[in-house]
């Protein structure tokens, strides 16, 4: 099966039949009326585009089948814009198609590798440059270069240290301490224990001092979820269930994948799911990952009541919550 | 000569004069452009760009990218009074104040979307048709590297809002950088300006998503496109077309009134698209904050492959000497995807490599002549669209009553099984492909006309094909696989013995094919 065999004779193009247009005056006077035409229609959307940004107001809402209600402002703008550029292309097109010149053109090729004087010249044209330089026989100048060029790439990483802070143990940290109380977010307004309900679940937040901004990077780290299951639906550790209060448990909402807030919380099989990639984590059983791509449990916090029957945490987080990091010191 | 010729040749002058552009200028126009429909998705996406920035441009002049805590007081009702961004803010009033603001926003998003479709496309018809042969590999990177902005430009233009979907989106970005070992928390650190989500961080990906990017690529698809005009287009094989030459239409008239047209149909088909159908309504989504999510987060779509692996990663994690490394992150969104593109941006070496083909190639390939890129091409497009389902696998689960698990665990064992069964499928089709046209050439076509021959059977009629069809079936190269013994004359095993197998193997596989009719195949036939 070599190459080698009797191919077959290039038989040339077959012969070039002419369009309509070429041959019947009639035809060519309708194809330029049809150009004629496409380019009228392209006006008018402009003529619309502009009709529209001035008198059709921007609040008016119209309904159209399949479509629903929309704002007739943005809609008829849009559409006028797109009927000036589309017909304006499409006469462009058909002009080139009925009316231009058809024929083919052939052109050559030349191989891209230069001649073999050219290559020769050009590397003794290198070779004569670089030893011109010298770089062979001034050994102190060849290395100071290599010295101040190795230094010379450092300022421009130097220069953008100021980028950010150094993580620090700034990753590790939360804002809960021993005796935060966990408040409602929204709203901001401290937990009775005996207000939750079992079966409830409640997105909360470390208390701030009155008229104190959080910072966004704080919202981050310090969503806990707060759920009340019946104290013998629990299936953990005792060293985990002594940081329940009377059957609530209380997770970081930060997912242990990648961060995102674990919203979703199935009553019926106690599960806590992540939107993100599905990481699915059961209360019961201390949030252990039963599903997806997250490695680690949602961190859990310690809690307790304090003396007036409130929520707080009783410990802070012992581990960094949220997605791992290099640093991150996990048993 | 009319005034207008007059002018114009003044003004001709003018420039000769200082420049002596008129040679190189004359043989510019001399160019001919090869047509078929196939090209036209490179030149979507040159349009599709120039839409970016013009509708870019536009959105820079009311965008605020800033962090600052605005309250909102436009005029949207639901979201009144609400403390936000100043990014977010501004968004909102391009939406609703500013008369076209909207459309603009969702011309900018859909252009990238069409964009990032036609860079696919593109790329495709490239691999398929092996265009990246030599001379063109420089251009194939280039389109990886384009490709590769592309996800990166596409990534930044949708977290610049900063709304409660493209927040989640950066979250997600911030803890990929965090799990590159030793240096990802600095990184992220100065990225952000401090911990997720930091005080720096839009202000910056606007500079680059406005600026550094949109400058790169305008560099980028410069050379490209100059590089396509040195080297001149490719063609498909065909009568009259050879390795020498080009066939095609002169860029003066016709194929700049073509080009021109298209890039006007090209955005009046965007323009259509953003009038009548919404895309990115951040509305209803909200301001970003970090203790929140909307259920359904889905990126756009060049992204929901890499989204879909990460989906489907094992939940593995390695913690030893106080360190951890998260390779359930570090898999799928940096392993994965770093391999699957430097594979591609080395494919044309690796296949000259196999073939041994170390020659110009100017005549486009068709695809079921080369069975084995044809099927590592279906191979790998599988590959992505299992990793893309299962992206979009909680929307499936509710579209089409199935359970998230049920999906996800069809995409981890499918991603290994379903791929390979491309392979083999698409190879074996190609062949047959192969011999259908081997048939054509000997028997002709068949007409659907019955005859009753003398003997009483009926028979079909069958049509000899013209020469220009024959040719085209029959001009493909078939060349042999490669041959590298393993040991020298004199009996001395080869250095790198092991590769040369491989390499030989490789070659094989390469180059089994249905062999191609010859002048004397048909004309023993026609004796018969
Ligand atoms: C290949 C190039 C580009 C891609 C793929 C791209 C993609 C995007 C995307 C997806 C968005 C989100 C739009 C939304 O739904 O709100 C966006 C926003 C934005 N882009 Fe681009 N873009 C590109 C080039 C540019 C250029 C060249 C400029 C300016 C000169 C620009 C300026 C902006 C601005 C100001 C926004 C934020 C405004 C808004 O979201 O309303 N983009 N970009
Ligand atoms: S962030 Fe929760 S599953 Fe990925």
């Amino acid at each position: 099966m070599s190459n080698e065999i009797e191919t077959f004779q290039d038989p040339g193009e077959a012969v070039h039949a002419p369009r309509a247009a070429d041959v019947d005056p009639r035809a060519e006077k309708r194809a330029e009326q049809q150009v004629a035409a496409l380019f009228g229609l392209s006006a008018l959307g402009s003529l619309l585009l502009i009709y529209s940004y001035i008198w059709i107001p921007t609040d008016i809402f119209i309904f159209i089948p399949v479509m629903g209600d929309q704002n007739a402002h943005q809609l008829f703008l849009g559409l006028g814009m797109a009927m000036s550029l589309f017909f304006l292309g499409m006469a462009a097109i058909l002009w080139a198609k009925k009316l231009m010149s058809d024929t083919e053109v052939v052109n050559h090729r030349h191989e891209f590798r230069s001649s073999n004087e050219d290559r020769e010249e050009f590397v003794k044209t290198v070779k004569d440059g670089v030893a011109g330089v010298q770089l062979g026989r001034r050994k102190l100048i060849k290395a100071s270069l290599a010295a101040s060029m190795g230094l010379f790439a450092l300022p421009p990483v130097l220069l953008l240290r100021d980028l950010g802070p150094l993580p620090g143990k700034e990753l590790e940290k939360t804002s809960w301490k021993a005796g935060t109380r966990l408040v409602t977010d929204p709203g901001n307004r401290p937990i009775l224990a005996s207000d939750l309900e079992v079966g409830s679940v409640v997105q909360t937040l470390p208390a701030v001092a009155e008229g104190t901004e959080r910072l966004l990077s704080d919202i981050a780290k310090d969503p806990v979820l707060l759920i009340r299951l019946r104290p013998e639906e629990f299936n953990l550790t005792p060293e985990k269930l002594a940081m329940t209060h009377d059957g609530i448990i209380a997770f970081s909402k930060i997912c242990s994948h990648m961060g995102c807030a674990v919203a979703l919380y199935e009553q019926q099989t106690k599960h806590l799911l992540c939107p993100c990639h599905q990481s699915t984590f059961d209360v019961t059983r201390g949030a252990k990952v039963i599903f997806g791509p997250a490695a680690r449990p949602l961190p859990q916090l310690d809690i307790t009541v304090d003396t007036e029957g409130y929520l707080v945490a009783r410990a802070p987080f012992d581990q960094a919550v949220g997605p791992s990091f290099w640093e991150r010191n996990s048993q | 000569m009319t005034t207008v010729e007059k002018r114009l040749g003044a003004a001709a002058n003018f420039v000769d004069e200082r420049l002596g552009a008129a040679g190189w200028m004359k043989k510019s126009l001399n160019k001919v452009f090869p047509d078929h429909w196939t090209f036209m998705f490179g030149e979507i996406c040159m349009y599709s760009f120039v839409i970016l920035l013009l509708s870019g441009t536009f959105l820079t002049l009311w965008f605020d990218p800033s962090q600052r805590d605005v309250i909102y007081e436009g005029v949207y009702e639901p979201l009144k009074g609400i403390k936000m961004s100043a990014a977010y803010a501004s968004t909102l009033d391009i939406s609703f104040e500013v008369r076209g603001g909207l459309l603009m926003r969702q011309i900018h998003h859909w252009a990238a979307n069409i964009f990032m479709a036609a860079i696919v496309a593109h790329l495709l018809r490239v691999f398929f048709t092996g265009a990246f042969r030599k001379p063109r590999e420089f251009n194939w990177i280039l389109g990886i590297v384009l490709l590769t902005l592309g996800l990166v430009e596409g990534l930044l233009g949708y977290s610049l809002p900063d709304d409660l979907l493209s927040g989640t989106g950066l979250r997600i970005t911030s803890a990929i950088v965090q799990a590159i070992p030793v240096v990802g928390t600095y990184i992220s650190f100065f990225l952000f300006g401090g911990a997720f989500p930091g005080v720096g961080f839009l202000p910056r990906i606007f500079t680059i998503h406005i600026l550094l990017l949109p400058g790169l690529f305008l560099a980028v698809i410069t050379i490209h496109v100059m590089l396509v005009w040195y080297q001149k287009h490719t063609q498909f094989p065909g009568p009259g077309r050879t390795e020498k030459n080009v066939v095609g239409h002169p860029i003066l008239p016709v194929y700049m009134a073509k080009a021109g047209g298209f890039f006007f149909i090209v955005f009046g088909v965007t323009a259509f698209l953003s009038a009548v159908a919404s895309i990115n309504p951040i509305w209803l989504y909200g301001p970003y904050t970090p203790g929140q999510i909307s259920a359904g987060s889905q990126p756009d779509w060049y992204m929901g492959w890499l989204d879909g692996l990460v989906r489907m990663a094992p939940p593995l994690e390695t913690h030893a000497f106080g360190h951890t490394v998260s390779w359930n992150i570090l898999i799928p969104a940096l392993i994965v995807p770093g391999i699957v593109f430097t594979g591609m941006a080395f494919y044309p070496f690796i296949e000259s490599w196999i073939t041994g083909d170390k020659r110009e190639h100017h005549l486009l390939d068709r695809p079921r002549n080369v069975p084995n890129r044809t099927a590592l091409g279906v191979m790998s497009i599988t590959f992505v669209l299992i990793s893309l389902i299962n992206g979009g696998n909680d929307i499936f689960a509710t579209q089409f009553d199935l359970s998230i698990n049920q999906i996800m665990w069809f995409s981890r064992i499918s991603i290994f099984i379903l791929p390979p069964i491309a392979f083999v499928v698409t190879k074996r089709l190609c062949l047959s492909l192969q011999r259908a046209d081997r048939d054509l050439v000997l028997h002709g076509m068949e007409t659907g006309r019955l005859v009753r021959m003398p003997s009483g059977e009926f028979a079909e009629v069958h049509e000899p094909i013209s020469p220009q069809k024959r040719f085209i079936l029959t001009s493909h190269e078939q060349a042999p696989a490669l041959e590298l013994p393993a040991t020298d004359a004199r009996g001395v095993r080869r250095p790198g013995a092991l590769k040369n197998k491989l390499r030989i193997r490789l070659s094989k596989a390469h180059a089994v094919a249905v062999p191609k009719v010859s002048a004397q195949d048909l004309k023993e036939i026609e004796h018969h």
